[in-house]
C-alpha cells in the first residue's frame, strides 16, 4: 500500500465513522453544532496523531502481554494535555464539549488505530494512517453536523439560513435526531457501496477488547457453534 | 432524602446515560440482542459503576483536589478503573465463579466503556457528595440497564421485520434506538415537577 491511499483509506474506504462505526459516542453527542463537530474532530485527531506516532515508535518496546494498558496511558496523557490547552486558548469550546473531551481517551477510533495499525507499522506510516483517519473522522462528524444544525436550527455555523430558520425541526438537534441521521447516514454508505463492505451487526471487527473477551460478549460465539 | 429521590429519577430518566447522553454507545448497539446479554452486561456495568465511585470520588476529593492536581483527573481515574476492573474480574474468578461466570466476559469491555469513565467525572463536575454520587451512579446504572433490557425486546421484533436492503443491519437498529430515545423525551420535566 503505498503513502497516498494510506492517506485517502481513512476518508472514505476505511471511514471509521460511517464503514468501521467507531467512535460512535462522541459522533452522536457533539453533532448538535457543526462548532463543536470541528473541535471534536480536531482534538480527536491531534490526540489520534500523537498517540500513533509514540505507539509505533515504541511497538518493539511495549511488552505484548500489557499493551492495552500501556495504550490507554499514553492515549490519557495526550488527552489530559489536550485538554489542558483547550481549557487555556478554547474556553469556549471547552464548554461545548463538556465531558466529552476527556472521554476522548475511550474512544474507540484512537485504541482501535493503536491496536490495527500503529503496533505493526513504521512511524511515518502509522503517522499518515492517523491523519487519514482523523480527517475521515472529522469529515463524518461535519456531515453529521451540518445535516442536524441546518435542519434542526436552521443556522449553518451560526450563520443563519433564511427559509429554514423560521420553520426549524428541532427534533434533530435533539437525542432522537442524532440516531435517526447516524442511521439514515450509514444506509446511504451501504447503498452506495453496493453493500460490499456494509455491517450487518455491531460486531466485534472494530472492537479493541474483541481479543480480551474471546468474542464471547457480542454473541459471536454462540453463532458461530 | 427528596434531593436523593431527584437525582435517581433524573438519571434513569431524564438524563438516561444511553439515550439522551449518547454515552456506553457501543455495549448498547453490540450486546443488545439477546436479552440474557442485555442484561448480564447491564449488571456488570452496574456493578463497575459503584465500586468505580466509591474508588475515584475519594481519590479526587482527598488526594487530587489538596494537592492541585485536578488536571490529572483523566488519567488518574481511567487508571483506577482498569486496574479496578481486572483485580474484580481475579477475586470473582477465585471466590464466587457462579457470578463469574455470567458477568465476567463484560468485564473487559467495560474498561473501555465511556459510561463508566463517564459517571465519575460527572460525578466530580457536578459537585455532588460522596453519598450523591453513589446515587447518582445507581441511578445510571439502572438507567442503562432499563435501555438495555427494552432495546432488547425491540430488536427481537426487528428480526422478522421486512427491512429494505440497505438499512438491513445497523441503520435500522439506529432508526430503532431514535425512536426509543423519543419516548424517553416525554419525561423531561417530569421529576422536577414531581416535588414542585
Amino acid at each position: 500500500m503505498n503513502k497516498r491511499q494510506n492517506l485517502l483509506k481513512g476518508i472514505i474506504k476505511e471511514n471509521p465513522v460511517l464503514v468501521l462505526v467507531l467512535g460512535t459516542c462522541p459522533t452522536l453527542a457533539v453533532t448538535t453544532n457543526v462548532m463543536s463537530a470541528l473541535g471534536m474532530g480536531a482534538a480527536a485527531t491531534v490526540v489520534l496523531l500523537c498517540s500513533n506516532i509514540v505507539i509505533s515508535a515504541l511497538r518493539k518496546v511495549i511488552p505484548d502481554k500489557v499493551r492495552i494498558p500501556c495504550y490507554i496511558v499514553l492515549i490519557a496523557g495526550f488527552v489530559t494535555m489536550v485538554q489542558m490547552l483547550v481549557k487555556a486558548f478554547a474556553p469556549a469550546l471547552d464548554e461545548a464539549l463538556g465531558i466529552y473531551l476527556p472521554l476522548i481517551v475511550v474512544n474507540c477510533i484512537i485504541l482501535g488505530r493503536a491496536e490495527m495499525f500503529a503496533n505493526k507499522n513504521k512511524v511515518i506510516d502509522s503517522a499518515i494512517d492517523a491523519v487519514g483517519m482523523g480527517a475521515g473522522f472529522t469529515l463524518a462528524l461535519l456531515l453529521m453536523a451540518t445535516i442536524r444544525e441546518v435542519l434542526g436550527n436552521g443556522t449553518w455555523m451560526g450563520i443563519e439560513i433564511p427559509v429554514l430558520a423560521d420553520n426549524n425541526i428541532s427534533i434533530m438537534t435533539m437525542a432522537p435526531g442524532g440516531f435517526l441521521v447516524f442511521g439514515i447516514l450509514i444506509a446511504i454508505v451501504n447503498k452506495i457501496s453496493g453493500g460490499k463492505n456494509a455491517k450487518k451487526s455491531f460486531g466485534c471487527a472494530g472492537c479493541p477488547s474483541a481479543e480480551v473477551c474471546n468474542k464471547a460478549a457480542c454473541g459471536e460465539k454462540e453463532e458461530a457453534k | 432524602m427528596t434531593k436523593f429521590i431527584i437525582i435517581m429519577l433524573s438519571a434513569v430518566f431524564i438524563n438516561n446515560y444511553v439515550l439522551s447522553r449518547f454515552l456506553g454507545i457501543c455495549p448498547f448497539l453490540g450486546v443488545s440482542k439477546k436479552l440474557n446479554q442485555a442484561t448480564g452486561m447491564s449488571l456488570a456495568v452496574i456493578f463497575v459503576m459503584l465500586i468505580a465511585t466509591a474508588v475515584t470520588w475519594p481519590i479526587q476529593t482527598y488526594l487530587l483536589d489538596p494537592n492541585n492536581l485536578g488536571y490529572l483527573q483523566t488519567i488518574v481515574f481511567i487508571l483506577v478503573i482498569a486496574s479496578l476492573v481486572q483485580l474484580v474480574e481475579i477475586v470473582l474468578k477465585k471466590y464466587i465463579p457462579s457470578l463469574h461466570k455470567s458477568l465476567g466476559v463484560y468485564l473487559p469491555l467495560i474498561t473501555t466503556n465511556c459510561a463508566v469513565l463517564g459517571v465519575t467525572i460527572l460525578n466530580i463536575d457536578e459537585g455532588y457528595t460522596f453519598a450523591e454520587s453513589m446515587v447518582n451512579s445507581l441511578g445510571s446504572g439502572l438507567g442503562f440497564f432499563l435501555a438495555m433490557v427494552m432495546f432488547s425486546g425491540v430488536r427481537s421484533k426487528l428480526e422478522g421485520a421486512d427491512i429494505p436492503k440497505a438499512f438491513q443491519g445497523l441503520p435500522i437498529t439506529l432508526v430503532a434506538a431514535s425512536i426509543t430515545s423519543l419516548s424517553f423525551l416525554g419525561f423531561s420535566g417530569v421529576v422536577e415537577n414531581l416535588f414542585a
